[in-house]
């Protein structure tokens, strides 16, 4: 098991030594706060379904930047780390869908 | 499985019975970390639930044996069904196959020494045993036992007296265990599969238990929340599914039945994988169409996560929502059936040797079908309006939970058993016992199929006499399953007592747990062996 | 089993984890879309209620917990053990300050009773309660992770003081660190869509 494991591991921390340094983290700090200030300040305006689309819109980027920098997922390899959040993120989206096919046809 | 001693001398490896670890006695049980050890833990839970819960059923068809037969009171027959739907479902049929046989084998078929995390692994061995302990305190405390049903559909379950609380706390924790399960199968499944065993040369059975594995991590978090927002409910009043305050009951079952369907799946995927690995070996023959058969086992959980409406036709859901889940739950049908038809297709022309293993796998593709067509017609919804919520409704899912997935188990029990405790069993009186517990299933189930037909509803506590013949022959029915059943266990017990040592393997299976010795080592495999060809190449 | 340790199993092991912890408040944001479409003008007035001024600062602390988070792990890869548990320390400071703003919330909207069964709560439209039940059940849930959160995070500074975590070992850390971040995205959704969506 070593054998074939412990060569690989080694190798994918290399790499991300490499990739991330702390200022990529500030910068994305940076981005959150700033997403925070825009999000906040366009609350309340009434647009609609407009303004609750780029409200949830501002956090699908947000936690996009908190998945691929603060939780690596941007720097692992391997077709798991790829496909997983597609697959939960497809599994809600159906959920909610298909209750909505009740919900707001009844 | 206390005689430690009884293989001694067997082999020249000491096994994983006679292995000394840090711990003595039944210590050296509960608190092993060895896949095997849980494995046969949750062997021994399971059993012990399983004749409780058909202990209940006997009970249950006890009382409808005649029209107004004075065996029990009303409640008390609401509490008994309730019962035995909580134990055989959550206690019994979602563990059974992937917690007993997933472990035991899933680390052995891929040549690991065993799964990713086992001290996770006897973690969700001890939330089970807590789990299970939490729902029989609830029988003795706060209001009584649950009188529900074992949906807890809301509103009842949050008006009831009885101790709905404590009971889905159980029942939370019981999801636990099995998500910490699913977690670890996967990763196994992607990290520790040996040398050269590459996906599509993994046995099928660890397709099913590695599909069944992610339904468990992705679907039993909604029935966590589900459970959780009832004791909520019941403490607190937040009102999310109480009509009185705005809440919406049918959401409720929208959201336990995104959990509770998919439970199907965690209960027949796993099943089928043993089927997958029965067939070929008896008929010894490479399996017909084995991408057809991994790729479907994905199919089933997937698109069967996504069927859950067609329990909530009659609820007052949608009729959009009623449309596409019927349609989305005939497409489900096309891969089940895709590997029926492969199973058929392995048998053709094969060397078939009818042992015990092999009569329980071809009974469960007989039964399952029963179960899969008498599913079609629920699917359709103009005739689900009159058969839901009737007997027809207990038939059909008796005969694809006990005649899919409790023959798919005694298929799995029959032919590892030699692996599991290296001796033996009388296959002659496997037979007999089979040709009784056939019989008595039939007799049981496929009255109710007919009940329902003619309009009997379920769970009522009496019924006019117009029903009485077919009730009583189900009673019969349930009185020849349970002596065919006993017969089973009492048979292999005495396989486990006075068998005949197996040797390695017995039945000339090629996947790789048939190359390590029976019972197995401690690590599994002196070294880990490199694999070159596919499961089946006999 | 030995000393063997395989890092990349362990992530993966943690992330099906916080899969399943995704799909566990998956189930109330079901509830919470369903009834927000069904009583539209209800969550609206709900809403207004709730304190933005608070609600907007706790998203600033977490956000900012979120990134001393990943920087004590950047660290702890470097091998500065004492940056590392400074920055631990700090991701506690915070964890703990969100829930004492959330706190000081709850107290303040229980003292103008409105709680779930409250009286004036229940003196008001379905769609009210429904929102109330709803915020205090996710709010809460995400709280009690929160809390879960700050007693990991208080075992892992141990361990870091203790050089149990270090340049060689620091997994768990990670894996903390991917927990810590989750529950930090959970926010990010609630956050706008109590407070903000009005």
């Amino acid at each position: 098991m070593e054998g074939i494991f412990g060569e690989s591991v080694l190798k994918d921390r290399d790499e991300r030594f490499h990739k991330v340094t702390y200022q990529t983290y500030l910068f994305v700090w940076l981005g959150l706060l700033v997403l925070t200030g825009i999000t906040v300040s366009l609350a309340g305006r009434d647009w609609g379904f407009l303004s609750i689309g780029m409200v949830l819109g501002i956090a699908a980027i947000k936690s996009g930047l908190v998945l691929s920098y603060f939780m690596h997922l941007k720097y692992e390899t391997g077709l798991l780390f790829q496909l997983m959040i597609p697959i939960v993120l497809a599994a809600l989206t159906l959920f909610i869908g298909l209750t909505f096919t009740d919900i707001a046809f009844r | 499985m206390t005689e430690n001693g009884t293989f001694e001398g067997t082999h020249p490896i000491a096994n994983f019975y006679q292995d000394q670890g840090k711990h003595r006695g039944i210590l050296a049980w509960i608190l092993s970390t060895d896949h095997k050890r849980i494995g046969l833990l949750y062997l021994l839970l399971v059993l012990l639930f399983f004749s409780v819960a058909v202990f209940f059923g006997f009970l249950m068809r006890l009382k409808l044996m005649a029209p107004g037969f004075p065996l029990m009171k009303p409640q008390m027959y609401n509490a008994i069904f309730t019962l035995h739907g909580i134990i055989q479902i959550f206690l019994v049929v979602i563990p059974a196959i992937p917690a007993i046989f997933g472990n035991f084998f899933l680390p052995l078929q891929i040549g690991a020494r065993d799964v990713a995390f086992p001290r996770l692994n006897l973690l969700s061995w001890w939330l089970y045993i807590s789990g299970a302990i939490i729902v029989f305190l609830s029988l003795f405390t706060g209001g009584g036992p649950v009188d529900t049903g074992w949906t807890f559909y809301a509103p009842y379950s949050l008006r009831t007296m009885v101790n709905v609380p404590l009971a889905v706390f159980g029942v939370f924790i019981l999801g636990l265990s099995s998500i910490l399960t699913g977690i670890n199968f996967v990763t196994t499944t992607h990290r520790l599969r040996a040398p050269g065993m590459h996906w599509f040369r993994l046995p099928l059975f660890v397709w099913g238990i590695y599909s069944t594995a992610w339904v468990q991590i992705l679907a039993t978090p909604v029935i966590g929340i589900t459970l959780l927002l009832i004791m909520l409910e019941r403490y607190l009043g937040i009102g999310v599914f109480d009509p009185a305050k705005g809440g919406d009951p049918i959401l409720y079952q929208h959201l336990f039945w995104i959990y509770s369907h998919p439970a199907v799946y965690i209960m027949i995927l796993p099943a089928m994988g043993v089927i997958s690995e029965v067939i070929p070996v008896f008929s010894r023959k490479r399996i017909y169409g084995y991408k057809a058969i991994a790729f479907s086992s994905m199919a089933i959980a997937s698109v069967g996560s996504l069927v859950w409406g067609h329990h909530m036709f009659v609820s007052g859901q949608s009729d959009l929502a009623s449309l596409i889940f019927s349609l989305l739950t005939f497409l489900v049908a096309v891969p089940s059936a895709i590997k029926v038809f492969n199973w058929v297709a392995t048998l053709y022309k094969g060397s078939i040797e009818l042992k015990p293993p092999l009569l329980f796998a071809l009974t469960f593709i007989f039964l399952f079908s029963i179960g899969g067509l008498t599913g079609l017609f629920q699917g359709a919804l103009a005739v689900n309006m009159h058969l839901h919520d009737t007997y027809w409704i207990v038939g059909h899912f008796h005969y694809i939970i006990f005649g899919g997935m409790g023959f798919g188990f005694l298929a799995g029990l029959h032919y590892w058993f030699p692996k599991m405790f290296g001796r033996t069993y009388d296959c002659k009186k496997a037979v007999w016992a089979w040709v009784i517990l056939f019989i008595g299933f039939n007799l049981l189930y496929f009255p109710m199929l007919i009940l329902g037909w003619e309009g009997m509803p379920r769970r009522y506590y009496d019924y006019p006499p117009q029903f009485h013949t077919l009730h009583l022959l189900a009673t019969i029915g349930s009185w020849i399953l349970i002596a065919g059943l006993i017969w089973i266990f009492l048979n292999l017990f005495q396989g486990l007592r006075k068998g005949k040592e197996a040797g390695g393997n017995p039945w000339g299976g090629t996947t790789l747990e048939w190359q390590t010795p029976s019972p197995p080592p401690m690590e599994n495999f002196e070294r880990i062996p490199v694999v070159e060809k596919g499961p089946y190449e006999f | 089993m030995g000393t063997h340790q395989d890092d990349t199993g362990s992530k993966i092991g943690m992330w099906l984890f916080l899969l399943s912890e995704i799909l566990l408040f998956g189930g109330l944001f079901i509830l919470y879309s369903s009834y927000r479409y069904k009583n539209p003008i209800d969550f609206h007035l709900a809403a207004w209620e709730l304190n933005r001024v608070l609600g907007t600062l706790n998203t600033l602390i977490l956000i900012t917990s979120s990134l001393t988070m990943a920087l004590s792990i950047f660290f702890i890869q470097k091998g500065n053990r004492k940056l590392s548990a400074l920055l631990l320390f700090v991701t506690l400071f915070l964890g703990g300050l969100f829930l004492g703003v959330k706190s000081v919330e709850w107290t303040a909207k229980i003292g103008h009773d409105l709680y779930p069964n409250s009286p004036r709560l229940l003196g008001r439209s379905g769609g009210e309660i429904l929102f109330y039940g709803l915020y205090y059940s996710m709010t809460g849930l995400h709280g009690l992770h929160v809390l879960v959160g700050l007693l990991v995070l208080s075992v892992m500074l141990v361990l870091i003081l203790k050089g149990k975590i270090n340049e060689n070992r620091f997994v768990p850390l990670e894996n903390t660190g991917l927990y810590w971040h989750l529950v930090d995205m959970i926010w990010i959704f609630l956050f706008p869509l109590f407070y903000l969506i009005t």
